[in-house]
């Protein structure tokens, strides 16, 4: 048996890279320090897997070479007017790199499935800015610790242990030392673990950060209640946000898919910046999938935008609404889809879905899913950080070198050959 | 491929060639005596033939320029570049895309870059990018100053185990050099505090910038770096800082014996006189007059050109400042136990009296220091300016009336105080190649770069101007003109760019320091710091550490320490 220490978790955007992975015969048998969600990808990864390229051939698929399922592929995504190449949360910066580069080559549209999730957070970004800064930031000085709209202790299981709440820094050690507040709709697991639980009335969000934006600049409400919020408890949030020595708000997509979407994290954005007049102040967002944030920062230094290009007209064009692909699906203008590492079909609207369904998809995924049912072309792949290398990106920016630590099954490659293959074909090399 | 340069006008400052007609030639990627057999012969005649350019501190990689490309789609929308056989597409405009930063570096006959600033966390974002930036060569400086092992050290004068400890990151995450941002007042940031003075304490380090500044200068020495500390000073941007700036010169001046101890980097953004903006004047006259007589000191520019900018440094209370002024839009990015980083978009205007200053002062500096070889042509890009805009600089030191034509047009009240209208001066293009490619790689100790001597790396900019006939005084649009667009850029002996077109997309070497060090010196430091390291980060130590095979084209630079 050999053990492997320091491996990075790839499943949720807080990239654990304390992991130890035991292996016997390419096997994995045991595995410590990770949550849940993290031990079951490592312990599971390989059931549900696709082993075979396959090609849809009348109504059934057939198994293939590699070399026909790519032959394939380069054929459905040069005969196509306006494709789709979509996912990337879930591989490598080296894949998604390949992936902008076949983008440009046949005047794609390439996005990343923040725009189904933090799409708002970007877009607040991008009017307004933000404070932030890296996870131990907050580990070593955080006083005050705010989560809005997420609930870690069963989406992001360790944040608060390694980074957060029960996490010991340089400067605050202890759970006592920090106050914790959670703002949700409902009483969550981890609302019950904090100091203070403030239940808002649903899809008034944007209401309740415009009052405490007010009452930390020293506005007297003149409500009684602001989003089901009595103003009591408003004015003495807003106390202790001024008060404290280093505090973080930290939010997921409760904030960003209530209505009000990017206005909502801009509220959010304002807040903390005026914070800062008075303490320190930095905001979060509590990014999902492993490498969602990877994703943004490739395609933002190639393309200079952060998701949905459109690389049609020759040059990086940006415009979410028009060039992110729920709504160019919508619109019924795409004529041929590319997924990498992703499942639209399950997680875009469901009208998106349907008309996705009836264009030719080539799918590229370690495993089954709905995607992978509805497509013409399937080329299983291995997984990053399990049975090959790759660059991800922690949810606060940080990079990360993932490990390869078993073999793939025979005859799977990685996201980034396949992509390599089909992007030389594509140029007749 | 072999090609021969002939009958360019060749200035070869580190050669002391100053405009002779001469044959340049260039066998596998480098310079040699001569060549026989298949040739490809470029004719120069009536031109310019430098070294390519060499910019030593420019913001163009890494997670801080990220995002502020993130945070300015309205500033892609309006410079776009489209994808052609042999060039990738990408947008401008003050933070190009990686490619477009490539290609528009060597369209300007530039071939080496230094990245400014990388927190060691995030140098493999760095890398990544730099990865993606073709056409020229490139490295980047490691911020060290605020980094808390860093701090222990130095506060308890432990400096062999520091260097150690500098040495081990320096290898660790691929950086060139130990660069230094605001010392101390970027860690007080983090509780949203700053310095004040270099004296000033910083809790709970027990420590000052002047003992911070101090030790790096003395570690740089004990790991014997090519390049020296490069300092961005406290204070930044805070008018009355040309005292902060002359006294943290001052205090590294015993440690020098003889040589160039210190880089002060963005001089402009440091020469401030004055109480408050109102008053604010220029501190050109006493930096020079310091630098002049103090040898063991370069500066670069960061030149204020008006127009389009986004600011962004890891001083991070500096742009804070900088949003309260201007209420734009603001990032700020900290980094655990190491430093922060700030974004700020900016647009300095003429008319505004603070910019005109701000303008003044860079030329003043450039005009008034003698020594071409410690003074650089930067923008600090994109901060005062992109690096698009070098050859409106080139013109402007080359040229009196080229600064008069723009001070005709600032704001009245700045030029009745500058001292800039009565300064004569003009750069030749002997100092034009001195200030953008010899000086800067000889203080970034390139040895095979910003010369054409034998054994040089074959990086060549030729340049479409007649320097016997023209009048760069009188004709200043022409050098401009030329400038912007070389008609041949040479990199590693290939023909990249051809009339300022990109001819071949090709991807340069990234270098960073291998340091050696005392293995037992090396081993006992890093058992000591794991423990801490764990304790202050979120990653582990392991894991920080970036492997060769995550560059592109990796070169190391062999060092041997004094450790």
């Amino acid at each position: 048996m050999k053990t492997i220490n320091n491996v990075v978790c790839s499943f949720c955007g807080c990239l654990c890279d304390d992991i130890e992975v035991n292996i016997e015969n390419n096997k994995i048998v045991n595995v410590k320090n990770a949550c849940s969600l993290g031990l079951s990808k490592f312990l599971n990864y390989n059931k549900h897997r696709i082993l075979k390229p396959r090609i849809r051939k009348s109504k059934e698929f057939v198994n293939v070479s590699l070399e026909e399922a790519i032959n394939e592929c380069v054929k459905i995504l040069s005969n196509a007017n306006y494709p789709i190449i979509y996912g990337w949360s879930n591989t490598s910066n080296e894949a998604l790199r390949v992936g902008i580069e076949i983008a440009e080559l046949i005047g794609g549209v390439i996005d990343n499935t923040t725009s189904v999730c933090h799409g708002p957070t970007i877009i607040g970004v991008q009017d307004i800015g933000e404070s932030t800064s890296t996870l131990g930031q907050i580990k070593n000085r955080a006083d005050l610790i705010i989560y809005w709209g997420s609930n870690p202790l069963h989406a992001h299981p360790r944040h608060l242990s390694r980074y957060t709440a029960l996490s010991k820094g340089r400067f605050i050690k202890t759970r006592k030392e920090r106050k914790v507040v959670v703002v949700d709709v409902r009483k969550t697991a981890t609302a019950n673990i904090a100091d203070v639980f403030i239940q808002i009335k649903p899809n008034s969000d944007y209401e309740l950060l415009t009052a405490l934006r007010y009452a930390v600049n020293n506005g007297e409400i003149e409500q009684d209640e602001v989003a089901g919020v009595p103003v009591e408890k408003i004015e003495e949030l807003a106390e202790m946000m001024v008060s404290c020595k280093f505090g973080a708000l930290m939010f997921g997509l409760g904030l960003t898919m209530s209505p009000g979407k990017h206005r909502n994290i801009e509220a959010a954005i304002a807040l903390v910046t005026d914070l800062n007049k008075y303490t320190k102040f930095v905001i979060l967002p509590m990014r999902g999938h492993y490498n969602v944030t990877g994703a943004n920062n490739v395609t933002c230094w190639i393309t200079g935008y952060p998701f949905a290009v459109d690389f049609s007209k020759g040059y990086p064009y940006y415009n979410p609404g028009e060039t992110t692909i729920a709504d160019i699906i919508a619109r019924g203008e795409c004529d041929a889809a590319l997924i990498v590492a992703s499942d639209p079909i399950s997680h875009l609207p469901i009208e998106s879905a349907r008309k996705l369904s009836k264009i030719p998809i080539v799918t590229i995924d370690p495993h089954e899913t709905p995607t992978t049912r509805v497509s013409r072309v399937v080329i299983p792949s291995s997984y990053v950080g399990i049975e090959c290398e790759g660059t991800a990106y922690r949810m606060d920016g940080v990079p990360l070198r993932l490990k390869k630590i078993v073999d793939p099954p025979d005859g799977i490659i990685s996201d980034e050959e396949i992509l390599k293959m089909i992007l030389s074909k594509l140029k007749g090399d | 491929m072999k090609i021969l340069i002939k009958n360019g006008y060749v200035y070869d400052p580190l050669n002391k060639i100053d405009g002779e007609i001469m044959d340049i030639a260039i066998e596998n990627g480098k310079i040699v005596e001569s060549i026989s057999g298949e040739v490809i012969e470029i004719d120069a005649k009536n031109m310019i033939v430098m070294p390519g350019g060499v910019d030593l501190h420019s913001h163009i990689a890494g997670s801080k320029v990220n995002s502020g490309r993130l945070l300015r789609p309205e500033d892609h929308y309006k410079d776009i570049e489209k994808k052609t056989n042999i060039r990738r597409s990408g947008v401008g405009h003050t933070i190009p895309s990686t490619y477009t930063t490539g290609y528009r570096y060597s369209e300007m006959g530039y071939t080496t870059v230094m990245e400014a600033a990388t927190p060691p966390l995030k140098t493999r974002h760095t890398h990544e990018e730099l990865n993606d930036i073709p056409m020229i060569d490139k490295g980047c400086l490691t911020v060290l100053d605020n980094n808390w092992i860093v701090l222990d050290y130095l506060s308890k004068n432990e400096l062999e185990k520091c260097a150690a400890y500098i040495g081990w990151i320096l290898n660790a995450v691929k950086g060139y050099g130990i660069k230094i941002v605001n010392p101390g007042g970027v860690e007080l940031w983090g509780w949203g505090k700053n310095v004040k003075t270099i004296d000033d304490q910083v809790p709970p380090f027990n420590i000052t910038p002047r003992e911070i500044i101090r030790g790096l200068c003395k570690i740089n020495k004990m790991l014997n770096l090519p390049h020296t500390i490069h300092l961005h000073t406290n204070n930044l941007g805070t008018p009355g800082n040309y005292r902060t700036l002359i006294e943290s010169m001052k205090c590294v001046s015993d440690l020098s014996n003889g040589s160039i101890i210190l880089h002060v980097t963005h001089v402009q953004f440091c020469g401030y006189k004055g109480y408050s903006w109102i008053t604010l004047s220029s501190g050109a006259e006493e930096i020079a007059k310091f630098v002049n007589e103090n040898k063991y000191v370069t500066l670069d520019l960061g030149q204020i050109v008006f127009g389009d900018a986004t600011t962004m440094t890891a001083d991070g209370p500096f742009q804070y400042i900088l949003y309260s002024l201007s209420k734009n839009k603001w990032i700020n990015s900290d980094v655990e136990a190491e430093t922060s980083a700030g974004i700020v978009p900016y647009r300095f205007k003429k008319k505004n009296y603070v910019n005109a200053i701000q303008w003044s002062i860079g030329l003043e500096i450039a005009l008034l220091i003698k020594d071409p070889w410690r003074v650089f042509l930067t923008t600090d890009h994109p901060n005062a300016g992109l690096f698009t805009s070098y050859p409106k600089l080139i013109a402007w030191l080359m040229s009196k009336k080229a600064r008069e034509k723009i001070l005709e047009k600032v704001n009245k009240r700045a030029k009745s105080k500058m001292i800039l209208p009565s300064l004569e001066r003009e750069y030749t293009f002997y100092e034009i190649a001195i200030v953008t490619r010899a000086g800067t790689a000889r203080a970034l100790g390139l040895k095979n770069k910003g010369h054409l001597g034998i054994g040089a790396d074959a990086d060549v900019a030729i340049y479409d101007v007649n320097p016997k006939e023209i009048n760069p005084s009188k004709e200043y649009k022409k050098v401009r003109k030329a400038f912007r667009k070389a008609a041949y850029t040479i990199k590693d002996g290939k023909i990249v760019c051809k009339n300022g077109e990109i001819a071949e997309n090709i991807f340069g070497k990234t270098y960073w320091v291998n340091v050696d060090i005392p293995k037992d010196l090396l081993v006992s430091t890093i058992s000591e710091v794991k423990g801490k390291f764990e304790e202050y980060y979120t990653v582990k130590m392991e894991n920080y550490a970036i492997h060769e095979n995550e560059l592109l084209k990796s070169a190391p630079l062999k060092i041997n320490s004094n450790l």
